[in-house]
């Protein structure tokens, strides 16, 4: 006997919600993909409480797949972070104008 | 409530303080810090729900890997830490962050089988992995392609070209890709006009 699937879900979504703020307020690129991680982490913990509810392991396939694919995110996007530092000296995505007229 | 439920509702505490303190940080050095503490709790979660190997992934990946690497990509930065952290709109995110919260707890608590106590279960480590390889091998194989991919596209990005003359006037990595003659051959025609 563990606990209500709700309150896991809740949890979760409490969590998804935490980096949904952090993705949308912060003026800062490396803490955009902090909010995207913590949104990914959220969802992985929603997997393994269903996995866990329907006896299935197919949930946790999926969390390892979202291991995966969040590393292969947050490299490449850290790698774009500083290829377009190295570029325009800030990472404030307001700063990126050079294409504006 | 039993000793379990005690340990998830501790570690729910524990993860949604952590996250809590992660998101409303300037600095991102503070930030990665204490979700490296949102994440050991959640691989003990993991642990908790029944999936011993996915928590130590969690441990090894997620704690250890991507968040170091954030880490040392902060320290890159030849800015000092108090400039990186700059100005945040918490106004509407907020708003956009309770919307959705109102949306996800109306959902889970207007389905009755949000109720259903569950019952502890363990996928051992070597069933799960024989799982994967029999069901989803075809998905190991393309994430393995994916890594690859990321692997490569990082090394063309993280190239170091010519830094210098990127603070005014049109970059020279908007004209077409053509090497290094090139781009010299452009200027010099340049300096000739």
């Amino acid at each position: 006997m563990i606990v209500p699937l709700g309150h896991i879900f809740l949890l979760a979504g409490i969590i998804f919600s935490m980096g949904l703020v952090c993705l949308v307020a912060h003026r800062n690129l490396i803490m955009t993909l902090i909010g995207v991680e913590v949104m990914m982490n959220a969802a992985a913990i929603a997997f393994i409480a269903a996995a866990l509810r329907w006896k299935l392991m197919e949930g946790q396939a999926f969390v390892l797949f979202i291991l995966a694919v969040s590393a292969a995110e947050i490299s490449l996007g850290l790698a774009l972070v500083v290829s377009v530092y190295r570029r325009t000296g800030s990472i404030d995505p307001d700063r990126y104008d050079i294409l504006k007229w | 409530m039993t000793l379990y439920a005690a340990t998830f509702y501790l570690l729910g505490i524990v993860i949604l303080t952590a996250t809590g303190l992660a998101v409303t940080r300037r600095q991102p050095i503070h930030a990665v810090l204490y979700l490296i503490v949102a994440f050991l709790g959640t691989a003990a979660l993991f642990f908790l729900l029944g999936a011993p190997l996915l928590a130590a992934f969690t441990v090894i990946i997620y704690a250890g890997a991507i968040m170091i690497v954030v880490l040392f990509i902060i320290m890159l930065f030849q800015e000092s830490p108090r400039k990186i952290g700059m100005r945040s709109e918490w106004g509407p995110g907020l708003l956009l962050g309770v919307v959705f919260l109102a949306v996800a707890v109306a959902t889970i608590f207007k389905d009755p089988g949000s109720r259903i106590v569950l019952q502890g279960a363990v996928a051992q480590p070597r069933d799960f992995g024989r799982f994967l390889f029999d069901r989803y091998w075809l998905a190991v194989e393309i994430v393995s392609v994916l890594l690859l991919v990321a692997l490569v596209a990082i090394l063309h990005l993280g190239k170091r070209r010519d830094t210098e003359e990127t603070e005014k006037g049109p970059s020279p990595h908007l004209s077409p890709p053509g090497g290094e003659g090139r781009d010299e051959e452009v200027g010099y025609h340049k300096e000739g006009h």
